[in-house]
C-alpha cells in the first residue's frame, strides 16, 4: 500500500517506524483473536457435542437441501427482477411521459420500501391461502423480485446510457425504427457491461433471504431457528450458518469479478450502489 | 386505513424508533466506517490485511445473520447490553435498541468504509504527485490536496450506504424493537381487512424518510461540488 494517492515510497526510518506499529498491531490483533477464542472455550463452546451436528450425516442433508432452497429462492427472485428491471428500466427512457412516469414511481417506491415489509405483506395479504411453508417461500420471491428489479431498472438504464451515443444515432440514420434500435442495438450492449453488476446483486438478493425469519424460517434460516432447539448450540449454529452465506457469496463475488475480465475488461464495474440509489437523481 | 389513523400516536412513535436507530447507528458507523478506511488505507500492511478481512467477512454476511449473532448467541458467552436500561421521554432504550445499534453499526461501517475507500481512489495519483512536488509536506499534501477531494467524491456513495442502513433498521423488527417494520406487522395481524391500507400508509412513510436523506444527502453534494 506504500505506493498510491497517499505515501511517497517510505525512507529508512519510516520503515522502522512501520515496523513497530507493525509488531504492535499484530500484538494486539492476536490478544484480540485469543480474547475471542478464550471466551468461547469459557463458555463451553467447543466442546464436541456442540459442533457434531455438523458432521452428522441426516443434519447434513438438511443442511444441504436448506442451503439449496435458499440459492433457489435468490436465483428465482433474480431471473424475476431481471424481467421487473428490463420493463420498468427501460420504461424510465421512454419517450412517452405517461409509461416513463409511472416507471419511475413504481421503481422509487420498490427501492425504498424495506425488503422485509414487503415479506410480511406478501405473507399475510398475498399468498395467505398457501401453506406457511409454501407463502413463505413465495414471499421471498416476489419480495426480492420486486425490490431487486427495482434496483436492477436503474442498472438498465444506466447501461443503455452507457452505450455510447453514436450507436444510437448511427442506428436511425440508416433507418432502424425506435424498438429496433433498442432491441437490436442498445440492449444487446448494454447487458454485455451489466452482467457483473447483475451478477453482485445476487449478493444482496441472497442475503435478503434470510429476512423472512420475522414471519417463518426458510431455507437456511429455518435452520439458523430449528437446529439449536434440538442441540443448545445456538453459537456454532450460527457460525456455521453465517459460513456459509460467506462462502457462497464470496463463490458469487469471484464468478462477478470473472464475468467483469470476460465480458467488461479492465474498465470500471458498473456500481450497483452508486447507480441505484435515488441520490444518483438528485445530483 | 381507519387502523392507521385511530393508531397514530403508536404510528409515529414506530416511527420515531425508527429514525433514532437510523441516527444512533448512522454516527456511530461514520466513525466505525473512518477507522476502519484508515486501517485499509494506511502504510501498515498487517492493519490494511485486518480490516479487508473484516469488511469482505461482515459485507457477505446477511445482517440478520449479524443480529442473530448479537441477540441470542452472543449472551452464551457472555456479551449482552443488558445493562443498558435508559428511558428519554416515551422512548426506552433497552437492550433490544442496543443490540440493535451494535449490530446494525458493525455492519454498515463495512459499507461506509468502501463508500470511502471509493473516495480515496477517485482522486488521480498526479494531484499528490504535484502537491509533493510544490513541496508541500505530507500533512499539507493530505488537508489541501487529497482528503478534500477524496471528501467530495464520497458523499453520494457514503449517501447510498446511509439509505441502505435506514431501510436495514427494519430488521431490528425480527429481535424486539417495536420500530416502524415491527408496529405494521402487529397492526397487520389484528386487521386482517385493512392490509393494503396499512402497508400503502408504512411504506409511505418509509418512503418520505428515504427521500428525505437524500435530499440532504443532494444538498450536500451540490454545495460541495467544483465547477
Amino acid at each position: 500500500m506504500a505506493s498510491g494517492v497517499l505515501f511517497d515510497a517510505p525512507g529508512p526510518k519510516t520503515v522502522a517506524r512501520h515496523r513497530i506499529y507493525t509488531i504492535v498491531a499484530v500484538v494486539v490483533l492476536l490478544a484480540l483473536v485469543a480474547y475471542a477464542v478464550k471466551r468461547l472455550y469459557d463458555a463451553g463452546q467447543f466442546e464436541y457435542a456442540l459442533w457434531e451436528p455438523f458432521v452428522t450425516p441426516n443434519i447434513m442433508r438438511a443442511i444441504g437441501e436448506a442451503w439449496l432452497d435458499t440459492i433457489t429462492m435468490a436465483v428465482l427472485a433474480v431471473l424475476g427482477a431481471l424481467v421487473f428491471g428490463l420493463v420498468f428500466g427501460v420504461g424510465k427512457l421512454s419517450d412517452r411521459k405517461p409509461v416513463r412516469w409511472v416507471s419511475w414511481l413504481v421503481v422509487e417506491f420498490f427501492r425504498a420500501v424495506p425488503v422485509i415489509m414487503l415479506m410480511i405483506f406478501s405473507f399475510y395479504a398475498i399468498f395467505n391461502s398457501m401453506s406457511i411453508e409454501d407463502g413463505a417461500y413465495w414471499s421471498v420471491v416476489l419480495s426480492l423480485t420486486v425490490y431487486n428489479g427495482a434496483v436492477l431498472a436503474e442498472v438498465f438504464r444506466a447501461g443503455v446510457n452507457a452505450v455510447p451515443r453514436g450507436q444510437a444515432e448511427a442506428a436511425y440514420a440508416i433507418g432502424m425504427r425506435k424498438s429496433q434500435v433498442m432491441n437490436v442495438i442498445l440492449l444487446p450492449q448494454a447487458v454485455k457491461i451489466m452482467i457483473p453488476a447483475i451478477i453482485s446483486q445476487m449478493v444482496v438478493a441472497l442475503k435478503d433471504t434470510s429476512l423472512i425469519l420475522i414471519v417463518f424460517g426458510v431455507g437456511l434460516t429455518k435452520i439458523l431457528k430449528s437446529l439449536p432447539l434440538s442441540f443448545n448450540n445456538i453459537v456454532p449454529t450460527t457460525i456455521v450458518i453465517s459460513a456459509l452465506y460467506v462462502i457462497t457469496n464470496l463463490a458469487l463475488t469471484y464468478l462477478a469479478t470473472r464475468a467483469q475480465r470476460r465480458f467488461v475488461g479492465e474498465k470500471e464495474m458498473l456500481q450497483v450502489s452508486n447507480v441505484a440509489e435515488p441520490v444518483s437523481n438528485v445530483a | 386505513m381507519d387502523a392507521v389513523l385511530e393508531s397514530l400516536p403508536d404510528v409515529f412513535k414506530a416511527f420515531g424508533y425508527t429514525v433514532l436507530l437510523f441516527l444512533v447507528s448512522g454516527v456511530f458507523s461514520l466513525i466505525g466506517g473512518t477507522i476502519l478506511v484508515a486501517m485499509r488505507v494506511g502504510p501498515i500492511s498487517v492493519l490494511a490485511k485486518a480490516a479487508a478481512t473484516y469488511v469482505t467477512i461482515v459485507r457477505n454476511t446477511p445482517l440478520l445473520a449479524v443480529f442473530f449473532f448479537f441477540s441470542f448467541a452472543a449472551p452464551k458467552i457472555g456479551i449482552n447490553f443488558k445493562w443498558v436500561d435508559v428511558h428519554i421521554g416515551t422512548f426506552d432504550f433497552t437492550s433490544f435498541f442496543s443490540t440493535a445499534v451494535v449490530s446494525l453499526t458493525l455492519y454498515t461501517s463495512t459499507f461506509v468504509c468502501e463508500a470511502l475507500r471509493s473516495g480515496v481512489n477517485a482522486v488521480p495519483l498526479g494531484q499528490a504527485e504535484a502537491a509533493r512536488a510544490v513541496g508541500l509536506p505530507f500533512t499539507g499534501v493530505m488537508r489541501q490536496v487529497v482528503l478534500p477531494q477524496a471528501f467530495r467524491a464520497s458523499v453520494p456513495p457514503v449517501a447510498s450506504a446511509l439509505i441502505a442502513l435506514l431501510k436495514n433498521t427494519s430488521v431490528a423488527a425480527v429481535f424486539g424493537v417495536i420500530e416502524a417494520t415491527a408496529q405494521m406487522k402487529i397492526m397487520t395481524n389484528n386487521n386482517a381487512d385493512e392490509r393494503w391500507g396499512i402497508f400503502i400508509a408504512f411504506a409511505i412513510g418509509y418512503v418520505v424518510l428515504v427521500e428525505l436523506v437524500s435530499l440532504v444527502a443532494g444538498t450536500f453534494e451540490r454545495r460541495w461540488r467544483i465547477a
